[in-house]
């Protein structure tokens, strides 16, 4: 009776609308299942067998994929619980830890995935280099991928400073001490003071909104790290997965290597 | 010792402990497996170059990983609190004040080095360091497999400057610099009235040349030095250039690749002379280096 229903089912109009294969295991439908997906459609239908092997590609560059996906999730449903006034932000984080359920482990997740994934892309980096995978004619990936480190590391620093408590304002507060020291463009730094730059108008000025960081870099850290930043990241990600592809899938030892 | 075991403990820097276990395990791993292709004919992987479908075998593995990393991450999500301490307040600097930890390498070297190096050139050149590896790098071989015998210069290279210069320095600033940035051995407790004497002199003055004359104006004779031992280090590069320029390996690199590959290099080397230059003389009973080349401008 299900059964047949089922075969019904499978019939309809609607679900062959949806479902373009069948599921039986032939070798065709195997290619579908990745063709007709626009997910794994990231992939290419066969891949080398080494690159189902761990002990050659870590897993890091997925994991950090994956890590951004959870940072995503967790990210926007924080932003229904945080105000990023400095009236408010440290409530609502106490609001948050106490009182909103499950809110801790959400807030606990987005902050190890956050610094997870600092970690993961710098294994994913340092696999990628001990393979001499940036070699041709994979080198402008490799770049795409250190931007994408530039990346992660200001989206960490950025979260850093939004729960507004001590360890949050002063670690922000060595960091961007250091924007102060510029070469030409920072008060403290070489031939800052020469070309008239002071505290209230040199390049730590603009990165705080003010001269020690204060509610308004609170606003400007909110907005980057929620919105300024995940979007420039997607961007270089998209175009780094996609060049993944197009430089002729995952590296590997040349063709001639097997005839030496 | 125990306040050690604190250190190490605290939420926040258990990425830390991670990315220490994890990059000797790495290391490991990718050591082991250059030593084996190495070794032998052919590299491992080029005897997996046969194609398996993707469906099932790779997004099976991709799907076994993300549920291990979700596993992982939850309970380490519901056992461990992320850190949130009392209410922001401008008034009050905690002691030790630390970046997020995976800057705490570029924390220590403000040891060493005024902040517009520590804090602002070095960082860039490392970015841009890193950019130009593909194509500074000219050596075809060992491509996409792990090897040390046929890139040795590169990995040493990369090693020393990611695992000694990146991840070491971190745990040193993490887990040994205490109150005033003082260093502390895991075994000794963290003293906040620890007064460090501060003797460090200029590299002129210790061959008896004065910084500073006595009308506090800059001694030309100190700047000239300073001068002359900084431009004369980065002139081994056109140095080395004329007496190598005749290799194979040169001509193959061209000038223009040669000098950014020089520069950088000379520029990592130097980062740890100057280190050295802090830390050595105190074991000879001589007083650590502060500056070797003192400006109006800047010091270095």
């Amino acid at each position: 009776m299900l059964t047949q229903l089922r075969d019904q089912f499978r019939k309809t109009e609607v679900y062959k609308s949806i479902f373009r294969h069948s599921y039986q295991d032939t070798q065709r439908n195997r290619a579908l299942q990745i063709v007709d997906n626009v997910f794994l459609h990231l992939h290419p239908v066969r891949v080398p067998r080494h690159a189902t092997n761990l002990g050659y590609t870590w897993g890091m560059g997925g994991i950090t994929f994956l890590l951004f996906i959870v940072l995503t999730i967790t990210g926007v449903i924080l932003m229904f619980y945080y105000r990023p006034t400095a009236q408010y932000a440290y409530e609502d984080m106490k609001y948050l830890m106490n009182d909103v359920p499950f809110g801790p482990l959400i807030r606990n997740m987005h902050r190890w995935a956050a610094h997870a994934m600092v970690l993961t892309v710098m294994l994913h980096m340092f696999r990628v280099f001990l393979t001499g995978s940036y070699k041709p004619p994979r080198q402008f990936n490799w770049v795409i991928g250190v931007i994408l480190l530039v990346l992660t590391l200001l989206l960490s620093f950025s979260g850093y400073l939004l729960p507004w408590d001590q360890l949050a304002i002063w670690a922000v507060t060595v960091g961007t001490n250091m924007a102060r020291a510029t070469p030409l463009l920072g008060h403290e730094g070489p031939f800052g003071p020469e070309l008239g730059l002071r505290p209230d108008n040199d390049v730590r000025f603009v990165l705080l909104g003010g001269t020690e960081v204060g509610p308004p870099t609170l606003l400007r850290f909110y907005v980057g790290h929620c919105i300024f930043l995940p979007l420039i990241a997607t961007i270089f990600m998209i175009v780094h997965f996609w060049r993944v592809r197009k430089d002729g899938g995952i590296s590997g030892p040349p063709p001639g290597k097997n005839n030496f | 010792m125990q306040q050690f075991l604190e250190i190490i403990s605290k939420p926040d820097n258990i990425p830390i402990v991670l990315l220490l276990v994890s990059v000797i395990f790495f290391t490991w791993l990718a050591w082991a497996k250059a030593k084996k292709n190495d070794s032998q004919q052919i590299p491992e992987e080029a005897k997996m170059d046969d194609k398996v479908q993707v469906w099932p075998y790779l997004v099976r593995m991709e799907f076994l990983m993300s549920i291990v990393v979700m596993a992982v991450l939850v309970v380490w999500s519901v056992f461990l609190d992320a850190p949130l301490e009392e209410p922001a307040n401008r008034a009050l600097t905690p002691n030790p004040s630390k970046a997020p930890w995976y800057f705490l390498g570029l924390q220590e070297l403000l040891v060493y080095f005024d902040p517009w190096i520590a804090g602002v050139v070095l960082p860039t050149l490392i970015i841009i360091g890193l950019m130009a590896i593909p194509y500074v790098d000219i050596n075809e071989k060992g491509n996409g497999y792990y090897t040390f015998k046929e890139r040795k210069f590169a990995i040493l290279t990369f090693c020393f400057g990611f695992l000694i210069l990146w991840v070491a320095l971190i745990v040193l600033g993490t887990f040994m610099r205490g109150p005033g940035w003082n260093f502390f051995w895991p075994w000794e407790k963290w003293d906040p009235h620890y007064v460090a004497v501060l003797t460090n002199v200029d590299l002129s003055e210790m061959i008896g040349i004065p910084t500073r004359l006595p009308d506090n104006s800059l001694n030309p004779v100190a700047f000239l030095f300073g001068g002359v031992l900084v431009f004369g280090f980065y002139s081994l590069i056109p140095i080395y250039w004329m007496m190598k320029r005749k290799t194979e390996i040169m001509k193959k690199l061209g000038p223009l690749r040669y000098n950014i590959v020089a520069f950088l290099f000379l520029t990592m080397v130097g980062l740890v002379i100057k280190i050295l230059l802090r830390l050595g003389p105190p074991i000879l009973g001589l007083n650590p280096v502060k500056y070797v080349w003192v400006t109006p401008w800047f010091n270095i």
